[in-house]
C-alpha cells in the first residue's frame, strides 16, 4: 500500500465512526427524529395469523398517537428454541412465548428484567387459551374426554414437551386432567405413559404437529391450543372438528419487553406500547378475532367472548407452578424422559 | 470355484426385465413423482397465480433475493478457498497433507445441525466471540453474515474435491515451464493453471452452487426465522407450508426444483467436456511417449 493512501483510509475511517455515531444518537427518544421504527417480536408457532393483524394496526395506531411510523418483523418457532434463540442473541425487542418458563429463561440470562411479570397486567399474559382436542370428522373413535385418548387403538398428535410449549401443555393438561378428577399423582404417571405410548411422531413445534396430523393426516386426535384448533378446523374445508374435553388447563401464553436490547436499539417506548396495545379494547377484538380468550372483565366486541364453550379450566398451581413442574416433568431425568419411548425404541 | 459362474451378460432376459424394472421404479417414486407433484401443485392455479404467489408477497420476494445474495457469495469463498487449497494440496509435500485432505470432507460428514450450533457455539451472545462481537456491534448469528457462514461451511468439500484429482493428473510440469521462460505466478495461474482446470472448477462451481440455495438445516439453526429478513428459500418453503399456504410454498419450492434441473442439465453438459479433455490428455501424454 503506498504511503499516499492512509490519510484517504483515516478519513473514510472517520465517516463510518460518525455515521455510526450519528445513527446511534438518534435513536435515543420516540419523537426526536421520524424515521420508522422496527421492532423484532420473537413469539412461539401458532401466532403468526395473529400478530401478522396486530403488527399492521398497530403500527397505524402508534402513527396515530406518536406520529412515528413502526413496523414490527416477527420470528415464529418452538417456543423452547425462540428464548435459546434471543438467549443466544437474536436482537428481539419483545418475546411472546408459549409458557412461562421460556420468558423466565430469557430473564435468567440478564435480557429481561426479573419484575417482567409485574410489568403488565394479569402478570403479563394478554390472552389465554385452552387445551382442546381436534378429531377427524364425525369423530370416529368417539373421543370425549381425557380417558378416551388411552382407549382402543386411538393414536395421538402433539409436539415434544421438551422443545414445544404446546406439547409442555398437552402434557401438563392430561396429568391434570388425572388429579382434577380426583386421581393420585401414580394415577396421572400410568395415564401419561399410556398416552406417550399412542404418539407416533413428536414434532419439534406446534405448528408441525398441526401439519402432521391435518395435512399430512397422521393420527386420530391432535392436542392443541384452543386457538390453533380453530385455525386448523377452518383450514381443513370440514374434514377436522373440535371436542371440548369436561376440564382441561388453562393456557397463560405471557410477553416481555426485551430490557437489554430496547435499550440499546433506542426502541423501548414502541416495545412497551406495542405489549399495551395487545390489552387495548382495538388490540383485544383482534386477540378475539383469532381465538385466543382476551385478558379483562369487559367484553372486546359484542360478538366474540360470548361463544366459548364453557370449560372446566385448571391452571398451572394445580401441578405445583411452573418452577416445580419444569423439573419434575421436562427436567433431565424427569418425568417424561423416565415415561417416554420413542416408537420403534 | 469349481462351476463356472455365467457372465452377467448372459443373465436371462426375465431377470434382465426384472432388474431394470425395479431400478425404473424406485427412481419413479423416489425422484420423478415427488418432483412432478411439486410441480403440478405448484400450478394448480395457473401459471399466473404461481407468478402472484412469487411475487406479490414481499416476504418470499425477499427470501428469494435473500437466497440470491447468499448462495452466490458463499460460492466466490469456495472458489477462492477452493483453488488455494487443491493448489496446496498437488502441488507440495508436507506433514499433515492427509490429515488437511480429511478435514475438507468433515462437512460431508457432519451434520448441518450440528454446524450450525457449532456457530452459534462460536458468534453467538454466549458464545467465544460473542462479547468481541457485541462491543464492535456486528451481527453475524440470525443476521446475513451468519447465513453465509453457514452456506460456506456446508458447500465447503464441493470445489476443492473437484479440483484435487485433475491438479494431480495434470502434474506441474507445464506450470514448472512457465516459470523457467519467466512467466509471473499471476501469469502461470491464468494462462496455465485456470485454463486445465477450468471444466472442473465450473463443474465445482455449479454443485456448490445448488447445495447452497438448497440448504435447509444449518442455515435453520442460525437464521432466527425473521420473515422478510432471515428466511431463505427453503426456510421460506417451510414457513408457507405451515401456514396452509401450500400452492404458494410449493411455487416457491418449484423454482428450487427448477434450480435442480437446470443444475443437473449444466453438471451433464460439463461432465461431457471434462470427460473429452481427459480423452484429450491421455492422447497428448501417448503421444508424448511414442515421441521422446
Amino acid at each position: 500500500m503506498p504511503r499516499s493512501s492512509r490519510p484517504y483510509w483515516i478519513a473514510v475511517a472517520s465517516i463510518v465512526s460518525a455515521a455510526s455515531g450519528c445513527g446511534s444518537t438518534d435513536r435515543v427518544g420516540p419523537s426526536a427524529d421520524t424515521t420508522p421504527i422496527e421492532l423484532l417480536n420473537v413469539s412461539y408457532d401458532p401466532t403468526r395469523e395473529l400478530y401478522r393483524e396486530i403488527n399492521d394496526v398497530f403500527a397505524r395506531v402508534y402513527a396515530e398517537t406518536h406520529g412515528r411510523a413502526v413496523s414490527v418483523k416477527q420470528s415464529h418457532a418452538a417456543s423452547g428454541s425462540q428464548a435459546r434463540a434471543v438467549i443466544d442473541g437474536l436482537e428481539a425487542d419483545v418475546v411472546t412465548l408459549a409458557v412461562w418458563p421460556d420468558v423466565e429463561a430469557v430473564a435468567k440470562a440478564g435480557l429481561v428484567r426479573s419484575d417482567w411479570q409485574k410489568r403488565f397486567d394479569n402478570d403479563s399474559v394478554p390472552y389465554h387459551s385452552v387445551v382442546v382436542f381436534v378429531v377427524r370428522k364425525g369423530n370416529p373413535k368417539n373421543i370425549k374426554d381425557w380417558p378416551d385418548l388411552v382407549t382402543g387403538d386411538v393414536s395421538i398428535i402433539t409436539p415434544n414437551p421438551k422443545t414445544s410449549g404446546n406439547g409442555k401443555y398437552s402434557f401438563l393438561a392430561a396429568w391434570g386432567s388425572v388429579l382434577a378428577s380426583g386421581g393420585s399423582a401414580a394415577d396421572a404417571r400410568a395415564f401419561v405413559t399410556e398416552l406417550y405410548k399412542r404418539t407416533p411422531v413428536l414434532d419439534t413445534g406446534a405448528r408441525a404437529a398441526t401439519a402432521t396430523f391435518s395435512q399430512k393426516g397422521i393420527g386420530d386426535v391432535h392436542l392443541t391450543f384452543e386457538n390453533e384448533a380453530h385455525l386448523e378446523v377452518a383450514e381443513s374445508q370440514g374434514t377436522l372438528e373440535i371436542v371440548y374435553p369436561p376440564r382441561s388447563i388453562r393456557v397463560d401464553p405471557p410477553v416481555a419487553v426485551v430490557d437489554t436490547n430496547v435499550d440499546r436499539k433506542g426502541t423501548r417506548h414502541a416495545a412497551e406500547a406495542y405489549l399495551g396495545f395487545l390489552y387495548s379494547p382495538e388490540g383485544r377484538a383482534i386477540v378475539a378475532k383469532h381465538h385466543y380468550r382476551p385478558w379483562g372483565a369487559e367484553r372486546p366486541t359484542p360478538a366474540v367472548g360470548e361463544s366459548w364453550p364453557a370449560i372446566d379450566a385448571f391452571d398451572i398451581s394445580l401441578v405445583g407452578g411452573w418452577e416445580s413442574a419444569m423439573q419434575t416433568f421436562f427436567g433431565e431425568g424427569g418425568v417424561f424422559d423416565a415415561i417416554y419411548q420413542p416408537a420403534g425404541a | 470355484m469349481t462351476s463356472p459362474r455365467a457372465p452377467v451378460t448372459h443373465a436371462s432376459p426375465v431377470v434382465n426385465a426384472a432388474l431394470v424394472a425395479a431400478a425404473a421404479a424406485i427412481v419413479g417414486l423416489v425422484i420423478v413423482v415427488p418432483l412432478a407433484s411439486v410441480f403440478a401443485e405448484a400450478f394448480t392455479g395457473g401459471a399466473s397465480a404461481w407468478w402472484v404467489a412469487l411475487t406479490h408477497d414481499a416476504d418470499t420476494r425477499h427470501a428469494i433475493w435473500l437466497s440470491l445474495t447468499v448462495a452466490p457469495v458463499a460460492v466466490v469463498i469456495n472458489t477462492v478457498f477452493g483453488i488455494a487449497a487443491a493448489w496446496l494440496v498437488a502441488r507440495f509435500r508436507f506433514p499433515g497433507r492427509s490429515l488437511l485432505i480429511s478435514l475438507f470432507d468433515v462437512p460431508f460428514s457432519v451434520s448441518p445441525v450440528v454446524a450450525g450450533l457449532a456457530l452459534v457455539l462460536i458468534f453467538g451472545r454466549q458464545g467465544l466471540l460473542g462479547p468481541t462481537l457485541a462491543w464492535l456491534d456486528w451481527k453475524i448469528i440470525f443476521a446475513w453474515p451468519g447465513l453465509v457462514l453457514a452456506t460456506t461451511f456446508v458447500t465447503l468439500p464441493l470445489v476443492v474435491r473437484e479440483l484435487i484429482p485433475v491438479m494431480e493428473a495434470i502434474g506441474p510440469d507445464e506450470e514448472l515451464a512457465a516459470v523457467s521462460l519467466g512467466a509471473s505466478g499471476w501469469q502461470v495461474f491464468t494462462r496455465v493453471t485456470l485454463p486445465t482446470i477450468r471444466w472442473a472448477l465450473l463443474h465445482g462451481i455449479v454443485l456448490a452452487n445448488a447445495r447452497a440455495m438448497g440448504e435447509f438445516g444449518a442455515v435453520y439453526v442460525v437464521s432466527g426465522h425473521i420473515a422478510g429478513v432471515t428466511d431463505t428459500m427453503p426456510l421460506r418453503v417451510e414457513k408457507l407450508f405451515q401456514e396452509y399456504r401450500t400452492p404458494a410454498s410449493m411455487a416457491v419450492a418449484s423454482v428450487l426444483a427448477g434450480l435442480a434441473l437446470v443444475t443437473l442439465v449444466a453438471k451433464f453438459a460439463i461432465e461431457r467436456r471434462l470427460e473429452s479433455e481427459a480423452r484429450d490428455l491421455a492422447t497428448a501424454r501417448a503421444q508424448d511417449a511414442g515421441h521422446p
